[in-house]
């Protein structure tokens, strides 16, 4: 693996998603959404005395299961399938490079894009709460970021692998709003009509939120704001009680897989389905 | 046909050996197997769907194959990365990304391709025309300019061997002369060339082999002067005579068995490959002047 050869498709990458109308417009919806949920959060923190970031980050949590596994989902969908579709891929793999190499740019690439995105979001959102004079725990708000950004590049590990297995970016992207769909779905509506309709108990119910990356973000994210997770339910309190310390590592370790494993199958899929 | 393999093989910078490839059930290259010379320029040549592009990708690894290719005596599948250090590729659909300048896509390229820092682009950039486009947007340049882009691009890192893929089809005529004539200063500064085409005059301009490829499979290895002779073709010479010199012309030729007819200003004769220069040796013999003529 030449790491220099990463290294230039990374900067390339990142220059290339700066210059993606839909990168530039997710960015900008998920900051400006931000501000104005901070807005309204900390407006209000003074007659609820609520504290303006474990507030903002309550509310944030909500916009960033919709809009960050958008985000990484698509552009990871469009990243392969659309380089093959217009030709750029077999060029590209014409050079000096191997097709890890040239996959491994673009994951890191991609990813580094959406990790200045979002410290661009929570950034001026946490620029706005301490201009209007608002308290709360600056970590939590902190941890919320850095597990936003691990749900990020575990999306765009999903679409990656999408992205490398099929042949049109139409299709890929079609695929990657099909999968955000089923894992927004099979978050709140899908597991509560599930566990109502199969009758299921607690311990499969929580096995089912976590295998949602999704899910899992938003246990780790409770679990930040609240240090246990009877907001939950049932659910969440058997969680906290069945894995106690070891919950935070697990859930944390399950994002890291998420980010890991459609990766490897990305770059397994690749080396099957080929430049075309 | 299999290509003769008993060059020394210090010569021979490319070895295909055996050269298959499916695409599903559809086979795209059928056990091709040719070598090339250190100098020589090489056509794939034959019909659109005959395996040439096909087999320039396998050149360069870009997807699995069954056979054998060896590049400068290293394996193209075990030494992908090597191999593509010897070749300068320029592909039959300009993929380049829109968004980029000139300057910027071959800095791009240059890093990748380890070119060392400071390397001046000026000289690249007189020899393929494109100093006064260096600022310009890829998607703002015509195809005549990709294409000199692209040659550029395969320059970079001055390797002995141009792989091309149909590099002229998508240059109207006055580019692709142009184009070609760059290549033929290429081939004689000692590049290695192979390259993949179904124009004819192309071929014959710049090939010191054809290849010719129909259905996956190699059905003619010949220099370009024995093409005709090899494939039994027959030209048509219309020749422009004065008046006085037709019926004498006629009967000449008739005399030495040649299908030959009036035609309007002159005459039309039916010439077997390689007998053209002898129609109009015979001609100049009988004192028959012959004013002009085209071949059909």
């Amino acid at each position: 693996m030449d790491f220099e050869n990463v290294l230039i498709l990374i900067q390339k990458e990142l220059r290339d998603a700066f210059r993606n109308r839909w990168f530039l417009l997710y960015a900008i919806a998920f900051t400006a959404l931000s501000l104005a949920l901070a807005w309204f959060s900390v407006s209000g923190a003074g007659s609820f005395g609520v504290a303006g970031f474990g507030r903002t980050t309550a509310g944030l949590i909500n916009l960033i299961l919709l809009i960050v596994p958008l985000m990484g989902l698509t552009l990871g969908a469009m990243s392969v399938a659309g380089e093959r579709e217009k030709g750029t891929l077999v060029y590209l793999l014409a050079q000096p490079i191997s097709s890890a190499e040239l996959l491994l740019g673009k994951f890191v690439g991609l990813s580094l894009a959406l990790t200045a995105a979002l410290v661009i979001g929570f950034g001026l959102t946490g620029i706005l709460i301490a201009f209007m004079g608002s308290g709360g725990d600056f970590m939590v708000y902190l941890t919320l970021l850095v597990l936003s950004i691990l749900l990020a590049v575990a999306s765009l590990s999903m679409g990656f692998l999408i992205s490398a297995a099929v042949k049109k970016a139409a299709t890929a992207v079609g695929l990657a709003l099909f999968l955000w769909l089923i894992l927004v779905y099979f978050g709140d509506l899908g597991l509560m009509g599930t566990s109502m309709v199969m009758q299921i108990d607690v311990q499969q119910l929580l096995a089912l939120a976590l295998i949602n990356p999704l899910q899992v973000f938003k246990l780790a994210a409770v679990l930040d704001l609240r240090d246990n997770l009877e907001v939950l339910g049932p659910a969440g309190i058997y969680a906290f009680r069945a894995y106690g310390q070891t919950l935070w590592p697990l859930l944390i370790g399950l994002l890291f897989s998420w980010v890991l494993v459609p990766f490897a199958l990305a770059t397994q899929a690749f080396k099957k389905r080929g430049v075309l | 046909m299999a290509a003769d393999t008993r060059d020394d093989p210090i010569t021979l910078v490319i070895e295909v050996r055996h050269l298959t490839k499916h695409f599903g059930r559809f086979t795209a290259v059928d056990d091709l197997s040719f070598t090339v010379k250190a100098g020589e320029a090489v056509a794939l040549w034959g019909a659109n769907g005959a395996g040439k592009t096909t087999a320039v990708r396998c050149l360069l690894n870009l997807f699995p194959f069954e056979g054998e290719i060896v590049i400068n005596g290293m394996d193209v599948r075990r030494q992908s990365k090597e191999v593509r250090r010897q070749i300068g590729f320029v592909p039959q659909e300009l993929s380049f990304h829109d968004d980029m300048t000139v300057a910027e896509t071959l800095i791009f390229y240059a890093r990748l391709k380890k070119v060392p820092d400071g390397f001046d682009f000026e000289p690249l950039l007189e020899q393929v025309h494109l100093t006064p486009h260096v600022k310009k947007r890829i998607g703002e340049l015509s195809g005549g300019l990709k294409q000199r882009l692209a040659l550029a691009v395969a320059l970079l890192s001055d390797p002995p061997i141009l792989v091309l893929d149909e590099p002229t089809a998508s240059l109207d005529i006055r580019s692709r002369e142009e184009f070609l004539f760059l290549l033929r200063s290429l081939k004689k500064s000692g590049k290695t060339m192979i390259f993949s085409s179904h124009h004819l005059e192309e071929v014959t301009a710049l090939a010191d082999r054809v290849l010719l490829l129909e259905g996956g499979r190699l059905v003619v290895d010949s220099p370009p002067d024995q093409l005709e002779r090899r494939l039994g073709w027959e030209t048509t010479l219309h020749l422009y005579l004065p008046e006085e010199g037709i019926e004498p012309a006629l009967q000449t030729l008739e005399g030495l068995g040649m299908p030959v007819s009036r035609n309007g200003r002159g005459i039309r004769v039916h010439a077997a490959p390689g007998n053209k220069g002898k129609v109009l040796r015979v001609l100049q013999e009988s004192g028959i002047n012959v004013e002009d003529f085209s071949v059909e």
